[in-house]
C-alpha cells in the first residue's frame, strides 16, 4: 500500500508532511531545518554541530531543566542531527504526547537562548568528542578521505565537529547569528507519521510554527567538485591501535542526476548486496581478511562520494587493498552480470515494505523524499525506478564512478609505509 | 500469542501482528559464552558465524541471496547466554524462512576451508573491537567482576583460543547445542497461526532430538570487597566503569533496580536488540546532573540488562578531556551511595515509571523487535514473566527500590575500572 502522506503548507511556508500508521501507539517527528555543516562560516568550522549541541538547552520560555524535565517525564530523548545540509530534531514519543512535544521541539528549534554555561559545558563535551575521534581510525580513515576528495575548503571536506581551536574561539552571539541567518519557516519541514490523524498533525504544527516569521534565507552556492584524476595514497599511523581502517573512494553523481538509480543499483552489487556485495564475497568470504568490508553511495546537492570500508588486521592491508584494487578493475572491465543486476534490483525492490515499517523509519523516508524533491508518491514510483535500469546503464555508471588510477586511498590504523 | 511444544522438543511460538505484509523469523538456541570451558571461549560466536556458511540443501554458492530476493534481511549473534539468528522479509517468504532454519539447526556443513578463513575474520572482529577503549574496559572489568562465574570471559573468546580452536571443536559444539530440545522458533508477523505452526512442524519435526545438554552449574560466590583495574593504554581520552553484581531476570531486586538505573540514568527498555538504538531520557537523572552538566563527563550511562544467571549492573562515564578520573569517580560513588542511603523519592519513581512505560511501546515496534522480544525472554529463563512487565514496573515501591540499592550498591559488591591514557608518541 503506498503510504500517500499528506502535504500542507503552513501560509510562513513550513511544509508539513503526515502520515498516519496505527502500529504502535506512537509518533516520529522529524522537524529539519536546511542548515546543515556546509553553513559554517569560514574558519569556525563546527559552529553548526555546536549548535546543534546547545539549540536544546534553553529558550525564551523554558529553561535547561524545563527541558529535561519535560523529556524525561515523557520517557524521551530529543536526537539532534546534523548533515551536510540539513539540521534535524528527531524525537518518538507516545502518542499522547503528541502536541506538548511537537510544541517543545518547535520552540527549541524557533527560539534557541544559548544560555553562556551551556553553551562552556557543551563546548567541553563537543572537544571530548573530538579527542575521542581523534583516537578513532575509522574516523580518521573517513575524515582524511573526504578532506581529499573535497579539498580546499570545500564543505563537503571539513570535519562537521570542527576542530578544538574552532570550536574553543566559538562564541554566544556567533551561534545566535548563525541561527537568525538559517532558521527560517521557508527552510522548515516537519514530518510527523504514527498514530495521529494528518489534521491532528496539521492544527498542532499550526499553533507551534504558524507566528514564526522570518525570510527564507538564500541557498549556499558550494563550490564546483572537482573529478579525481590521479591515483594517491595516505597513510595516517595510529600504532596504538589493534586494527587498521582502509577508506577507499572516488566523488561521484549529485542524487539529481538521472542516473543516479544505476549508480545505486551498481553499488548494491559492487558493496552491499547480502555481506557486502563483490568486495564482501572477496575480502570477507573467500579470504577471510575483513570483519567488515562495503561501499556506500552518498550522493548528495552535490556530487557525493562513493567510499569503499574495511577494517583488517595490520598484517592484511596491503592485501586488502590489491583485492579492493582487483574488484574495482574487474568493475570497470567486465562490469557486473545481468544476473547480480537482476539480484540486486529484485532485493532492493523487496524490501521496500520492510524499510518502511517503523514510523521512525517512515518519517526518515519521507524527509529525504521532501529534500530532494522526489514528489509525494515516491515510494509507489520507487520500484519502476528501479525496475528502468537497463544492465549498460549500470554499466556505465561503474566505468564513470570508479577506476584505480584515480582512487584515493586511506589507511588508519597500526600500519606504517 | 500461540505456543507449541513439538515432539522433538523444539519450543514454537507465533504472534500475529497484521500491520505490514511481512514477517520474522527467530531461531533461539539456549548456548552462550557462559556454557564454554577454557580453551574454547569464543566457539559459540564462532559456530554462529559457521552457520551462515552453507548447509547440505543450501550449498555454499547459494547462501547469498536466499532471503535477499524475498526482499527479506538476516543476521544473528551470540552473547552470554544466548545464541539466535533471524529473517525478516515479505511474509510470502515464510516457507523459505523456516526452511533456512531447520538446515542450520541440522544440516551445517563446516567445511575446513571455510572454518579457517572464517578465523581470521573474528580475529579482525576481535580486533576491532579492541581499538574502542570503552569496549576494552567492559570486557576487562567483567572479567575481575566474575571470578568463577563463566561471564567472566568474553563472547568473542580470548585470543589464544581462538588461534587454537580446531574444525572438529566448532562441530562437535554445533552438535551438541543446535537441536529442537535447546531451541525456540519465534514467528511474528502477517500469518496465520495454525498455518505457520504446521508450516514449523513440517520443517522442523523430523529433526531427532539431542541428547541432555550439561548445564554449567557455578555459581558465583558473593565478593568480599572492592576490586579495581587500570588500564594504561595509549589514548587520547579517559573512561570510567563500576559494575556491581546485580540479580537475575528472574531475582527479587531486578525490576527495583530497573527503576533505580532509570533514576540514575535513565530508562533503556528491555530490548537487547533496538533499546540502545534510541538515547534514553537522562537529562534530570542524578548521574547526569552531577557529572554531565559539571562538565566533568562529556557521557554517563546505565546498564542493566535481563540474564539468566546474576551478572552486573554498570554505570560508566566518558570523562571531558583534562578531567581526572579520580574527580569522576569520587562524584560518581558520592552519587551511588547516596543513593543507596537515602533511596529514591516518589517523583522518581513517578518519572522512572513513565519512561519505562513509553520504553516498553518503543521495544515493540516493528515485527522483528516483537519477535526478538519473545525468543530473547524464553531462552534466559521462561517467557511467563514478559507478559507481566509492565505490572511488574507498576507495582515496584520506594522502599523496594532503597532495598535493592542497598543490597546492590555496596563498595564490597563493585568492581572500579579505569582507562586511564597514556600520551600518544
Amino acid at each position: 500500500m503506498p503510504l500517500s502522506p499528506v502535504r500542507t503548507t503552513l501560509g510562513n511556508g513550513v511544509t508539513i508532511l503526515a502520515k498516519q500508521s496505527g502500529m504502535t501507539p506512537s509518533v516520529a517527528i522529524n522537524v529539519s531545518v536546511r542548515a546543515g555543516s556546509i553553513a559554517d562560516p569560514r574558519g569556525r568550522a563546527g559552529s553548526t554541530w555546536l549548535l546543534s549541541r546547545v539549540i536544546d538547552r534553553g529558550t525564551a520560555t523554558r529553561s535547561a531543566a524545563d527541558i529535561a524535565e519535560e523529556l524525561d517525564g515523557r520517557g524521551i530523548a530529543l536526537t539532534v542531527s546534523v548533515t551536510r545540509h540539513l539540521f534535524s530534531i528527531i524525537c518518538t514519543c507516545l502518542a499522547e504526547d503528541f502536541e506538548p512535544v511537537l510544541a517543545l521541539i518547535g520552540d527549541v528549534m524557533m527560539s534557541p537562548s544559548i544560555p553562556p554555561d551551556e553553551l562552556a559545558t557543551r563546548k567541553g563535551q563537543v572537544i571530548t568528542a573530538i579527542r575521542q575521534d581523534e583516537d578513532n581510525p575509522a574516523v580518521r580513515a573517513v575524515e582524511t578521505l573526504m578532506a581529499l576528495l573535497y579539498p580546499d575548503e570545500h564543505p563537503y571536506g571539513r570535519r562537521t565537529k570542527g576542530t578544538i581551536e574552532t570550536v574553543e574561539s566559538i562564541t554566544r552571539d556567533q551561534l545566535l547569528a548563525l541561527h537568525a541567518s538559517r532558521f527560517a519557516p521557508g527552510a522548515a519541514t516537519a514530518v510527523i507519521v504514527g498514530d495521529v490523524e494528518p489534521s491532528r498533525v496539521h492544527a498542532a504544527a499550526e499553533r507551534v510554527f504558524g507566528t514564526w516569521a522570518r525570510p527564507t534565507p538564500p541557498e549556499i552556492a558550494l563550490p564546483p567538485v572537482a573529478r579525481d584524476t590521479m591515483r594517491r595514497r595516505v597513510v595516517v599511523p595510529m600504532m596504538n591501535k589493534a586494527q587498521a581502517d582502509v577508506a577507499y573512494g572516488f566523488t561521484t553523481i549529485a542524487r539529481g542526476d538521472p542516473r543516479y538509480y544505476a549508480f545505486w543499483l551498481m553499488n548494491n552489487v559492487f558493496g552491499q548486496y547480502a555481506l557486502g556485495g563483490r568486495l564482501g564475497d572477496s575480502i570477507r568470504e573467500r579470504q577471510g581478511m575483513a570483519y567488515y568490508v562495503s561501499s556506500a553511495l552518498d550522493a548528495n546537492v552535490a556530487e557525493g562520494p562513493l567510499t569503499i570500508r574495511a577494517g583488517v588486521s595490520p598484517a592484511n592491508v596491503d592485501r586488502a587493498v590489491a583485492s579492493i584494487d582487483t574488484e574495482v578493475d574487474s568493475l570497470v572491465a567486465d562490469g557486473i552480470t545481468q544476473q547480480e543486476l537482476d539480484d540486486s534490483r529484485q532485493f532492493l525492490i523487496g524490501s521496500i515494505p520492510r524499510a518502511l515499517e517503523t514510523n521512525a523509519a517512515i518519517a526518515n523516508f519521507l524527509h529525504t523524499e521532501a529534500f530532494f524533491g522526489l514528489g509525494l508518491d515516491y515510494d509507489a514510483k520507487l520500484p519502476e525506478l528501479l525496475r528502468a535500469v537497463t544492465l549498460d546503464e549500470a554499466n556505465a555508471a561503474a566505468r564513470d564512478a570508479v577506476g584505480t588510477d584515480r582512487a584515493t586511498v586511506v589507511i588508519a590504523g597500526p600500519y606504517a609505509e | 500469542m500461540h505456543s507449541a511444544t513439538f515432539d522433538n522438543g523444539l519450543k514454537v511460538l507465533v504472534s500475529e501482528e497484521h500491520t505490514a505484509p511481512l514477517a520474522s523469523v527467530w531461531c533461539w538456541y539456549k548456548v552462550g559464552s557462559k556454557d564454554e570451558r577454557p580453551g574454547l571461549t569464543g566457539v559459540s560466536h564462532w559456530v554462529e558465524h559457521m552457520n551462515f556458511k552453507g548447509t547440505t540443501n543450501i550449498p555454499r554458492d547459494q547462501v547469498k541471496g536466499i532471503i535477499e530476493r524475498f526482499g527479506g534481511s538476516w543476521n544473528g549473534y551470540t552473547w552470554i547466554d544466548q545464541t539466535t539468528y533471524l529473517e525478516t522479509a515479505s511474509r510470502d517468504a515464510l516457507d523459505r524462512m523456516l526452511f533456512i532454519e531447520a538446515e542450520r539447526m541440522a544440516n551445517g556443513l563446516y567445511d575446513p576451508d571455510d572454518c579457517e578463513s572464517e578465523r581470521t575474520v573474528i580475529i579482525s572482529e576481535l580486533q576491532g573491537g579492541e581499538n574502542d577503549p570503552d569496549q576494552l574496559l567492559d570486557q576487562e572489568l567483567t572479567a575481575t567482576a566474575f571470578k568463577a562465574h563463566p561471564y567472566r570471559h568474553p563472547t568473542i573468546g580470548w585470543l589464544s583460543d581462538l588461534q587454537s580452536m580446531t574444525r572438529d571443536d566448532l562441530y562437535s559444539y554445533y552438535r551438541r547445542h543446535y537441536v529442537p530440545n535447546n531451541a525456540t522458533l519465534v514467528i511474528v508477523g502477517d500469518v496465520d497461526s495454525d498455518e505457520a505452526l504446521r508450516k514449523a512442524e513440517r520443517h522442523f519435526g523430523a529433526i531427532a532430538p539431542g541428547g541432555d545438554i550439561a548445564r554449567m552449574t557455578t555459581e558465583e560466590p558473593e565478593q568480599t570487597g572492592e576490586r579495581r583495574l587500570t588500564i594504561r593504554k595509549p589514548g587520547t581520552t579517559a573512561y570510567l566503569k563500576v559494575g556491581y553484581h546485580a540479580p537475575s531476570w528472574t531475582g527479587e531486586h531486578f525490576f527495583p533496580l530497573l527503576i533505580l538505573d532509570a533514576a540514575l540514568a535513565g530508562a533503556k527498555g528491555l530490548n537487547l536488540w533496538s533499546s540502545f538504538r534510541n538515547a534514553p531520557p537522562q537529562r534530570s537523572t542524578r548521574l547526569y546532573r552531577a557529572l554531565v552538566e559539571r562538565g566533568l563527563a562529556s557521557w554517563v550511562g546505565g546498564a542493566l540488562i535481563a540474564t539468566e544467571d546474576p551478572f552486573l549492573y554498570t554505570v560508566s562515564a566518558t570523562a571531558t578531556d583534562g578531567t581526572p578520573l579520580a574527580s569522576v569517580e569520587a562524584v560518581l560513588l558520592e552519587e551511588l551511595d547516596r543513593l543507596a542511603r537515602e533511596g529514591i523519592t516518589d517523583a522518581e519513581l513517578s518519572k522512572a515509571k513513565a519512561q519505562l512505560r513509553a520504553r516498553l511501546v518503543f521495544d515493540n515496534d516493528s515485527v522483528t523487535n516483537i519477535a526478538h522480544q519473545l525468543g530473547y525472554f524464553e531462552t534466559i529463563g521462561g517467557i511467563e514473566q514478559l507478559s507481566a512487565v509492565p505490572t511488574r514496573i507498576a507495582d515496584v515501591t520506594v522502599d523496594q527500590v532503597g532495598a535493592a540499592a542497598r543490597a546492590t550498591l555496596t563498595a564490597s559488591n563493585r568492581t572500579v575500572g579505569w582507562f586511564d591514557p597514556l600520551p600518544i608518541d
